[in-house]
């Protein structure tokens, strides 16, 4: 096949893509697209071998497809094989394929990289410049990775050719900036700063910017560029226009080189050799005479480049900024382009002057150009331009001129553009403050600045002022009559009103002296500016009326019939309502000296930082302050998360709080005395639910309860009397028994431990008696049901029982017994209820004292009430990661107790998990990375707090002895609660 | 209410452009070509709402009609006219396409005059708008002439114009259907529905008033006579303005008085009892990576005596396909690249006769992950019977103050029934 003919024109490319252009709707071209596809993929099925140039026809077909917006999902291994071809047109056609439609497919990959590795190695100069441009398209960390150490070789080998080092240098400015960790140059470093020194200028182009980048991130390394660099840009410019051949453009040797050269030179302070400072110096000498030679020629192309030069030179000099004769001579130099047709020139004019004017050496002469800067400002077509020129302005301003510059300024604010406007403002504010002499010329300006852009004026400009003018008394008076006389006209600005408002509530009596502007006459002044104003405005008038008030006595009457007024006090803004409302009340109850005091003239300011330079830097330089916006933003933020969390603790607090108080007055019932039949409806829902639970306890037993009580007292007293004849006269062996409570049996702690875990079951039993508890806990309030069986079958008579508590359980529980039948059948078993409320965290157990007589005998009997601190507990889920972050919260030593001790019962999961359960706390699965260990949460609920608990027993079945130990450990919030809980529970296990 | 009705082109020139309200500026006729016709991705939803402007759009061929609104107005009804207005213009001047809608635009602005008035949508009858709209020259109508046109079009029967003679009374009546289809690939029915429309075309003198029946099972039932099974259960069904519906809702009969030439009696929808006419069933086999089977037979369901016409079964291929090869025994299948699907024609088929297809897909292999989604071999056809088992029982025509009698009209009945989205999953 005579590859020639075909040549590059490939027409099968060309009819599909006139096909596509002449399709007449999106449906047709989809077709038509279709078609093509499926044709190339019978191509490429594989059966039969493609020649390079169809392979290259259907790739670049899938490419245009590719462009207009379609998948392509194939013909990425046609597109690898091209790579291999050595047809440069095939080869091109691979790697843009491959550069367009790279993806990270590891096995394509390997292959395209082996391909590019191939041309890399070829010796082909443009091979391996089409291998580089394809590595700096796609410019990937994969890429990066695999030729990061190969390019550095290629860029500084002496055989390589000049065209692929610039490929070379490029192509690793890229990896550097995609991946700027595997480039390593190292080694490389002094031959890469060698190449400056490189024959070819375009090797030179290349390699500069990349070393410009390298040292701008590690400029020590690439120090010795600077010495180079100015020796090459002495040669450039003291070349003639003819040395260069080819890189002289329009008569300007090397331009672009030239400017990269003094770029890359601003990266460095002024080198310290005195020869390469003194030969740079030459250097910016001679660029700065030549700009003042006629030009060689009159096209634009000329005069761009040799500017081009100019401007990086002077920015160069700028950045030295220690060479007063060239600053100046810069400076005329851009003197010169101020007037210049150009408006570019003069916008990049204005803008390094602006830098020039900040400099010490050349701030002098920057003013010499002040005519024709403010000039500018009038005249100047583009607004871009003017905005610089009112920099420029800014920037040259000082004492000696700041009155023709602030002048001039305001008068051009009258037509600035409305963009401008706001910032303009605030550069005459910040002038007329910071040069200000005499402070009437002061006020006069900004109250000028509010009269010609009060729209512009933000707040803090006229905040400003009445700092000022309280902080300075020798300008109050000026102030108080120039803001009068302002005031006069019929229409002014709401800031003038604002500041009027203040100036002559404070200092109006300094006027007051005049006729025309007597009190009065002031007042009425302000008061016919007052309906036209905003709310905020309004209300700084009203503390104006009152300072009237105070000031001028005579104004009182006409000042609070105003006040008086419904436009004022029933003013539907909540604001100047209440001024309204509290200054009329102030100034008729409070007396001269009190007014005096309270309405006092402001004290001075403490001077800081003018707010308006802050508000300026903040619109010249949005990235410098909005981090710290942000930050704010996030305090903010954080804050109102916070807050939130904040509101809902609280409202959970308060509807526990608020759910205990009628469950409290349902349980305070009886203690009201006598009650109806029906249960209040207060309390009926938790009468609901406990009846639920408990199947005795209706309200009218409750009501026969309290009569019973009612009655009780003479019963057992006579019971008393009775029991006690019997005992005096026979001193029979029950008088061991006596009427006093028995202190509690032995074993009743045990009782009491038997049901830290369990809320129902047996409390006691002997031959007599048994005992049987039930119990209900809900929040901090509980109600144990205790049935008393009679287990012989005689009857039990002067039964009673009591509850007693005593020292600082009284403060931590309150309970309520209901008493008992005073007879109890033989069998028979009779029920009591006991409410108990818990009122803080407590750890003794209350005291249960039986009495009964069996048989004539007393019996005596006293239990400790099996109430324990964990009954009260509610439980919480959480996930692993909450349940860590609040232990590490409680990790306070005192809010930690821990207990290592033996197991006195087998270490049966099932049932140590069943007895964590019934402790009341929840369970939390998944949470400790042991299984073995168990993890629990709950939260005790009393009415004065709750208290958050959280418990880890580390059971360990092989410890040293071959004995099973445990490990608990409880945190809470409070160092009681730990403490008695892990006591509690040690004992469980 | 309507506020302004455009006519574009495929490339989004304005072809015609009607504001009826003030509400709706120039703008709006660029804002529909900018974010509907010319919008990156295809615009599917037929209303767009742009800046508080409703655009109500339908395309016939290449051709946007678009309705514009600033008002909360009842979409339904904009469409109706929509759909109406197309319906006006085919009576007009045929196929609604660039050089018709060109050649006819002073006929269409005075369409449009006449048929939404500040909006509202008026009389849209193409019969009664035939009588005053010409697209022959005016020619001056004599008085009686006028006052006729005026009386009728604000009379009650509004579509039918009085003295209408005809030497032969003749009627025809074409019952349409279109069959809907998704059957799983075990041949199991997941939808189907049949949506019917029963078109008419009279030629009768004077006013006639016609009675229509069909097998409709309510009055089946209600009759009590009769066999149950031929009776059709009708899910909804919509008339033309012409019949009485408080006759229908009570007796459920179809009396009405019928404009003049060709109109749309009545639509319907059943989803019962349907007669599928043909059963298609799929086998594809993966042969590895780079090659499918696929193997399709065709069952035609219905009397040996009738002939289905026009069957197209249409096979889409993956979309990695580099070669196909089909063995037919009938009828001509080929390869539709630019389509992705193999298009297998028929011409003509008997019922219960069988027919199969099978074709080789050779595939490239790819580096995409994605599987094929295997979408569903969808069928075109022809057969002239109702599937949904509708017949007509009776058309008759009274017309007392003229001389002739229901015997004397000629009827005309036709059965067709079409492929909608026929469609079997593979």
């Amino acid at each position: 096949m005579p590859a020639v003919s075909k040549g590059d024109g490939m027409r099968g490319l060309a009819v599909f893509i006139s096909d596509i252009r002449n399709c007449k709707s999106k449906e047709a071209e989809i077709k038509r697209i279709n078609k093509e596809l499926a044709n190339i993929r019978s191509k490429f099925k594989g059966d039969k071998a493609l020649d390079g140039y169809s392979k290259k026809k259907y790739v670049c077909k899938l490419l245009f497809i590719f462009l207009l917006g379609h998948d392509i999902d194939f013909g990425h291994m046609e597109a690898v094989n091209l790579l291999s071809s050595n047809k440069y047109t095939e080869k091109q056609i691979g790697y843009l394929f491959i550069s367009v439609l790279v993806n990270s497919n590891s096995e394509l990959i390997r292959l395209i990289n082996n391909g590019i590795k191939n041309d890399l190695s070829s010796r082909n100069p443009t091979f391996m410049c089409l291998a580089l441009h394809c590595i700096a398209n796609v410019g990937s960390r994969e890429m990066a990775e695999a030729f990061a150490g190969e390019i550095p070789r290629i860029l500084v080998a002496g055989d390589t050719m000049d065209s692929v080092k610039q490929s070379a240098a490029l192509c690793l400015l890229r990896l550097y900036k995609t991946s700027p960790d595997l480039v390593l140059m190292g080694e490389w470093t002094s031959r890469v700063v060698h190449l400056l020194n490189d024959q070819h200028m375009g090797v030179v182009t290349a390699a500069i910017s990349l070393i410009t980048c390298l040292s701008q991130k590690n400029p020590d390394e690439f120090k010795t560029c600077v010495s180079l660099a100015v020796s090459r840009l002495s040669r450039i410019v003291s070349s003639a226009s003819t040395d260069l051949q080819d890189y002289t453009y329009y008569f300007v040797p090397a331009p672009w080189l030239s400017c990269k050269l003094l770029r890359l030179l601003q990266c460095y302070p002024p080198p310290e050799d005195g020869a390469v400072k003194g030969r740079l110096v030459e250097c910016l000498e001679t660029i700065l005479n030549k700009a003042q030679e006629p030009p060689k020629s009159k096209k634009v192309q000329h005069s761009n480049a040799k500017n081009a030069i100019l401007f990086e030179a002077i920015a160069l000099i700028i950045h030295y900024d220690s060479e007063p004769n060239l600053l100046v001579r810069a400076c005329n130099q851009l003197g010169q382009f101020l007037q210049h047709r150009e408006t570019n020139l003069r916008y990049l004019a204005l803008e390094s002057m602006c830098t020039l004017a900040s400099s010490e050496f050349s701030h002098e002469a920057v003013k010499t150009h002040i005519e024709t800067v403010i000039n500018a400002l009038k005249t100047e077509r583009d607004v871009s331009v003017r905005q610089r020129a009112a920099d420029l302005l800014y920037a040259m301003c000082d004492r000696s001129n700041a009155k023709q510059i602030v002048a001039e300024m305001l008068s051009y604010l009258e037509t600035a553009d409305y963009s401008i406007r706001e910032e303009m403002v605030l550069k005459v504010a910040i002038l007329a403050e910071k040069y200000a002499v005499d402070y009437s010329w002061y006020v006069d300006t900004i109250l000028n600045l509010i009269r010609i852009a009060g729209d512009y004026v933000s707040e803090e400009v006229w905040y400003r002022v009445i700092q000022i003018v309280i902080n300075r008394d020798d300008v109050q008076g000026y102030a108080a009559k120039t803001v009068f006389e302002a005031l006069q006209a019929p229409a002014c600005h709401e800031n003038m009103v604002k500041v009027g408002g203040y100036i002559l509530g404070e200092f109006g009596n300094l006027i007051a002296g005049d006729p025309r502007s007597s009190p009065l006459v002031q007042f009425n002044l302000l008061h016919s500016k007052f309906h036209l104003c905003s709310v905020p405005t309004r209300a700084l008038l009203l503390s104006a009326y009152i300072k009237f008030i105070n000031l001028f006595p005579e104004t009182k009457s006409t000042i609070q019939e105003v006040l008086r007024s419904d436009s004022q006090i029933r003013n539907s803004d909540v604001e100047l309502q209440q001024r309204a409302v509290e200054y009329l009340k102030l100034s008729s109850i409070a007396s001269t000296d009190v007014l005096a005091t309270v309405l006092e003239e402001m004290p001075p300011f403490p001077e800081r930082e003018s707010s308006i330079l802050a508000k300026l830097k903040k619109k010249k330089g949005p990235g410098a302050v909005s981090s710290t916006e942000q930050e704010d933003g996030k305090r903010e933020g954080g804050e109102l998360n916070g807050g939130g969390e904040r509101g809902a603790d609280s409202t959970i607090a308060a509807s526990n709080a608020s759910t205990p108080s009628p469950s409290a007055d349902l349980l305070g019932l009886r203690s009201s005395g006598p009650v109806s039949a029906a249960p209040p409806s207060a309390g009926s829902l938790l009468v609901d639910v406990f009846s639920e639970a408990g199947p005795a306890a209706p309200a009218a037993a409750v009501n026969d309860d309290g009569f019973l009580r009612d009655l009780e007292p003479p019963t057992e007293s006579s019971d008393s009397l009775l029991a006690e004849g019997p005992g005096d006269s026979d001193s029979a062996p029950p008088s061991v028994v006596s009427e006093d409570p028995a202190p509690p049996m032995p074993q009743s702690d045990e009782l009491l431990h038997k049901f830290v875990c369990k809320s129902n079951g047996v409390l006691f039993e002997n031959q007599l008696l048994q005992i049987g508890v039930k119990s209900e806990y809900r929040q901090n309030l509980g109600r144990m049901y205790l049935f008393y069986g009679n287990k012989t079958s005689v009857q039990f008579v002067s039964f009673s029982t009591s509850v007693t508590y005593t020292g600082e359980l009284q403060s931590q529980l309150n309970v309520q017994t209901k008493p008992v039948e005073p007879l109890v059948e033989g069998g028979a078993q009779v029920q009591q209820v006991i409410n108990i409320e818990c009122l803080t965290d407590f750890s003794d157990a209350p005291l249960l004292n039986i009495k009964f007589r069996y048989g004539g005998a007393l019996q005596n009997l006293t239990l400790k009430l099996p109430v324990t601190v964990n009954k009260f507990f509610q439980p919480t889920e959480m996930v692993s990661h909450d349940f860590f972050q609040r232990w590490k919260q409680l990790s306070q030593p005192q809010q930690e107790a821990q207990k290592i001790f033996k197991a006195s019962h087998g270490m049966d999961k099932e049932v140590l998990k069943g007895k964590l359960l019934g402790l009341g706390m929840a369970l939390l699965e998944n949470v400790d990375p042991n299984p073995e260990n168990f993890v629990c949460a709950g939260v005790i609920q009393t009415k004065a707090q709750q208290v958050g608990c959280l418990l880890r027993l580390e059971p360990n079945a092989q410890a040293q002895s071959g004995e099973q130990m445990y490990r608990l450990t409880l945190r809470s919030s409070k160092d009681t609660v730990s403490k008695r809980l892990c006591d509690l529970l040690a004992e469980q296990f | 209410m309507i506020g302004g009705l455009f006519i574009y082109n495929h490339k989004g020139e304005v072809l015609i452009s009607r504001v009826y309200r003030d509400d709706i500026g120039r703008n709006a006729v660029d804002a529909f070509r900018v974010n509907v016709i010319h919008a990156r991705q295809q615009v599917r939803s037929p209303v767009t709402n742009i800046a508080r402007t409703s655009f109500f759009h339908v395309k016939r061929s290449n051709i946007w009609l678009a309705a514009v609104t600033k008002q909360n107005v009842n979409a339904a009804m904009v469409f109706e006219f929509l759909y109406k207005m197309c319906d006006v213009m085919t009576a007009y001047f045929g196929k609604i396409s660039e050089e018709n809608i060109k050649n006819n635009f002073v006929l269409i602005y005075e369409l449009l005059d006449e048929i939404l008035d500040f909006g509202y949508p008026q009389n849209s009858e193409t019969g009664a708008l035939k009588t005053f709209i010409t697209q022959q020259g005016i020619k001056s109508q004599t008085k009686e002439e006028q006052s006729q046109i005026t009386s009728q079009v604000t009379g009650q029967i509004g579509w039918r114009r009085e003295g209408i003679k005809y030497r032969r009374n003749e009627l025809f009546l074409d019952v349409l259907e279109s069959v809907n289809l998704l059957m799983s690939p075990q041949g199991q029915v997941l939808s189907a529905h049949v949506s019917g429309r029963v078109v008419m075309k009279s030629y009768l003198s004077g006013m006639p008033e016609c009675k229509f029946g069909m097998n409709d099972k309510i009055v089946i039932d209600k009759q009590g006579k009769g066999d149950a099974t031929v009776s059709i259960a009708i899910d909804d069904c919509t008339f033309h303005q012409c019949v009485r519906l408080s006759k229908f809702d009570s007796e459920r009969s179809i009396s009405f008085i019928p404009p003049d030439g060709e109109y749309e009696l009545m639509r319907y929808r059943t989803t019962k009892d349907i007669i599928l006419p043909f059963r298609v069933i799929p086998l594809v086999r993966e042969v590895g990576r780079t090659k499918l089977e696929v193997k399709v037979v065709i069952k035609s369901n219905f009397k040996p005596s009738l002939l289905a016409q026009k069957i197209e079964v249409r096979i889409p291929t993956p979309l990695n396909t580099s070669g196909v090869q089909v063995i037919c025994m009938k009828g001509k299948a080929k390869y539709k690249a630019s389509e992705n699907a193999i298009v297998w024609k028929i011409k003509r088929m008997a019922g219960m006769k069988e027919s199969q297809i099978s074709a080789e897909i050779e595939l490239l292999p790819t580096n995409d992950k994605k599987k094929w989604a295997r979408p569903p071999i969808s069928m075109n056809f022809e057969v002239p019977f109702a599937p949904s088992g509708l017949k007509v029982r009776y058309l008759k025509v009274f017309e007392p103050k003229l001389n002739y009698s229901d015997h004397d009209v000629i009827k005309w009945v036709r059965y067709i029934g079409r492929s909608g989205i026929y469609e079997t999953r593979c």
